[in-house]
């Protein structure tokens, strides 16, 4: 009788919701706040010794609070520290980052999508070829292209500077961005672009009227993978760029390395929170499409 | 040359030929049901008239002009497609205006077509929506819409009522005969539902692998089904076909049927019947369900009324009729009886046969012997 119960049960399950009882349920949450207390004490230490004076940081209180607030710290890392040779700060080492990262993730989105597209309602002989090939610039190591990368950014005339990191991150970028679009595009009811065919749209106006529209979620993932990966790039700023085409990683790295004498780690860790503060910035915008975008894939509905 | 034209036209994907030699030529203001089971190319003929497939050879021509390279858009027709295919991102308004807007038409113009388009489908009121706010059957109904404020010269249909439930597929199904009815419109329409070929359709072109097996008007295709596919196909339940032996019976035709306790049975063709040549020939006999009948219900009109006696094997009460199964030629054969017959399987009954409606076929070739 009661198995007979539990197997209904199960059949109309509805609402499957996994049940614990109070006390479990006090240990797992006493665990999850445990993880994220440790997950957030770097962040607790970089913000807190950002605003103290270095004296403090040389006497030994790396958790403690700041005794004395200031902001000088950011102040010096933002326009006046010193970043290899020159004591500019990381200001113009952002603007490069900003240069760098916003026309890169912008074209290979729109790339991937018009990729997404062709390969998925314009098909063509040899297109999963194409898309193979394309899959397989994803997963090739970035060291193994330094070199030729090199000299193609040579060759055309673009080595040195921030057109020339754009044309590098958008070559790399062109392949996750394609995979992204495609699988998306791939559950795309193909009947809504015969529709708009026979209505006379032609192929870019389905593409923007039609597609594009409907691209969101997934142009939210791509635009954070993007642009997190970009920004976060340290190898390709650190072998393609001069020193006025620097991005923030490269010239972070600067300012920790030349020190004059004392190491500032109060400068320091106002640069590093500068530096990441973009990504994190653009996760707390669009992060709660990310997770959506990354299911709307796999599942149907 | 008729409207649309369809000549010679065939289709293959490399060595695989899904359509053969097709010749169809559609009337203005007619109404063509392509009808088959599911991979018998009726979708890939409705898609080559679009302009959705190429035309692997032969020629697809509208008011005489040759479209094979024609643009879909450029050939002055509007499809309705199984899933509706409504943008979903532009409300119902915007959804019927966005073929004109392609096309150039002014907005005012627009307008005033969506507007007089949304009241002939009583759809005014949804015009701010967006199609994930709509009903399967409203959805139906903009997707009609979408294709009616185009004026167009050929409207496609691509198994438009298959999504919706039985009872609002009926009601549409009414709802697109009367709209032909009033517009005039030429029609081409697929769908895979012998009933809906049969109530809509002013021709069917009934299709199986690859092949049209007949084109005819809905009375010609159930009445004198070309073939053994085309009889069983259309009509429900199916038409009965079973083995027989042509004999002479007094110098008139007649066919003999075996009964299940080894007796014999001879059920003379209609006089006038060319079967007396085919004397000695083993056939097919395809009848009806409502040719088959209790002797109060058979067709008082019909000269040609026999009597057998079988046994029934099952009833199936079905409300307006009851079906009776029994065994005729070694098949199982439907019998459409009236409602309140009083039969009980089991019972030995008297069955009523209208000969005038029996059709038969060869048993080698499937292909109906005319007579």
């Amino acid at each position: 009788m009661a198995t007979a119960a539990a197997t209904t049960n199960a059949g109309a399950g509805s609402a499957q919701v996994i049940r614990t009882g109070a006390g479990s349920r006090y240990v797992i949450y006493t665990l999850l706040i445990l993880f994220c207390l440790y997950y957030l004490l770097p962040l607790y230490v970089m913000v807190v010794n950002s605003l103290k004076p270095l004296s403090e940081i040389q006497a030994g209180g790396m958790m403690a609070l700041p005794d004395a607030l200031t902001f000088a710290p950011w102040a010096s890392a933002w326009s006046s520290a010193q970043v290899g040779v020159e004591a500019t700060g990381l200001r113009p080492y952002f603007l490069n980052s900003i240069l760098m990262v916003v026309p890169a993730v912008a074209i290979s989105t729109v790339l991937g999508a018009l990729n997404g597209y062709v390969l998925t309602k314009w098909r063509f002989r040899g297109d999963t070829i194409v898309f193979g090939l394309l899959l397989f610039g994803c997963f090739i190591p970035f060291q193994m292209v330094l070199i030729p990368m090199a000299r193609m950014l040579g060759l055309m005339g673009i080595a040195g500077t921030v057109p020339g990191l754009v044309f590098v991150h958008l070559v790399y970028g062109i392949g996750f961005s394609t995979l992204y679009f495609r699988n998306y595009y791939q559950q795309f009811p193909t009947e809504l672009v015969r529709a708009a065919m026979i209505d006379g749209a032609g192929f870019f106006t389905i593409f923007r009227r039609i597609m594009l529209p409907s691209s969101g979620p997934i142009a939210v993932v791509c635009i954070i993978w993007q642009f997190t990966n970009i920004w976060n790039d340290f190898l390709f700023g650190a072998s393609f760029s001069d020193f006025d085409s620097q991005p923030m990683t490269v010239a972070l790295n600067n300012l920790v390395q030349s020190s004059t004498g004392v190491k500032e780690y109060n400068v320091h860790f106002a640069g590093a929170i500068m530096a990441a503060l973009p990504t994190l910035f653009v996760y707390i915008v669009a992060g709660r499409f990310f997770v959506r975008g990354l299911m709307a894939g796999s599942v149907k509905g | 040359m008729g409207f649309l034209d369809i000549k010679n036209a065939t289709k293959s994907y490399g060595p695989v030929r899904v359509l053969h030699e097709t010749d169809i030529s559609v009337e203005e203001g007619e109404f063509l049901v392509l009808v088959g089971p599911s991979g018998c190319g009726k979708s890939t003929l409705l898609n080559m008239i679009a302009g959705l497939e190429d035309v692997t050879s032969g020629e697809i021509a509208i008011r005489g002009r040759r479209m094979n390279e024609v643009r879909p858009a450029d050939r002055n027709i509007a499809m309705v497609f199984q899933s509706y295919a409504l943008y979903p991102n532009m409300n119902v308004a915007q959804n019927m205006a966005f073929g004109l807007e392609m096309h150039g038409v002014p907005k005012a113009e627009r307008d005033k077509a969506v507007k007089d388009v949304a009241e002939l489908l009583q759809i005014t009121p949804l015009l701010n929506r967006k199609p994930g706010q709509l009903s399967g059957g409203q959805r139906q109904r903009v997707a009609m819409g979408r294709a009616l404020v185009r004026q167009p010269d050929v409207f496609l249909f691509d198994e438009p009522l298959s999504n919706l439930d039985a009872k609002l597929r009926v009601d549409m199904r009414t709802e697109i005969k009367k709209l032909h009815q009033k517009l005039k419109t030429t029609i081409v329409y697929v769908t895979h539902d012998q009933i809906e070929a049969l109530t809509l359709s002013t021709r069917i072109a009934v299709m199986y692998g690859g092949y049209v097996q007949q084109l005819g008007t809905p009375k010609e295709i159930y009445d004198n089904p070309a073939n053994m596919f085309v009889a069983g196909f259309m009509g429900s339940p199916s038409m009965n076909l079973f083995p027989a032996k042509v004999e002479l019976e007094n110098g008139q035709a007649a066919a003999r049927i075996s009964l299940v306790d080894g007796k014999s049975a001879i059920l003379p063709f209609a006089p006038g019947n060319a079967m007396a040549s085919q004397e000695g020939r083993k056939i097919i006999l395809g009848i009806r369900p409502e040719a088959i009948t209790d002797e109060d219900g058979a067709d008082r009109n019909s000269q040609a009324i026999h009597k057998l006696e079988s046994v029934v094997e099952v009833t199936e009460p079905a409300g307006s009729d009851t079906f009776v199964v029994t065994q005729l030629g070694g098949k199982e054969v439907t019998a459409r009886f009236r409602a309140d017959v009083e039969v009980r399987p089991g019972d030995s009954f008297p069955f009523a046969v209208n000969m005038e409606k029996a059709v038969a076929f060869d048993p080698e070739t499937e292909m109906r012997i005319s007579g």
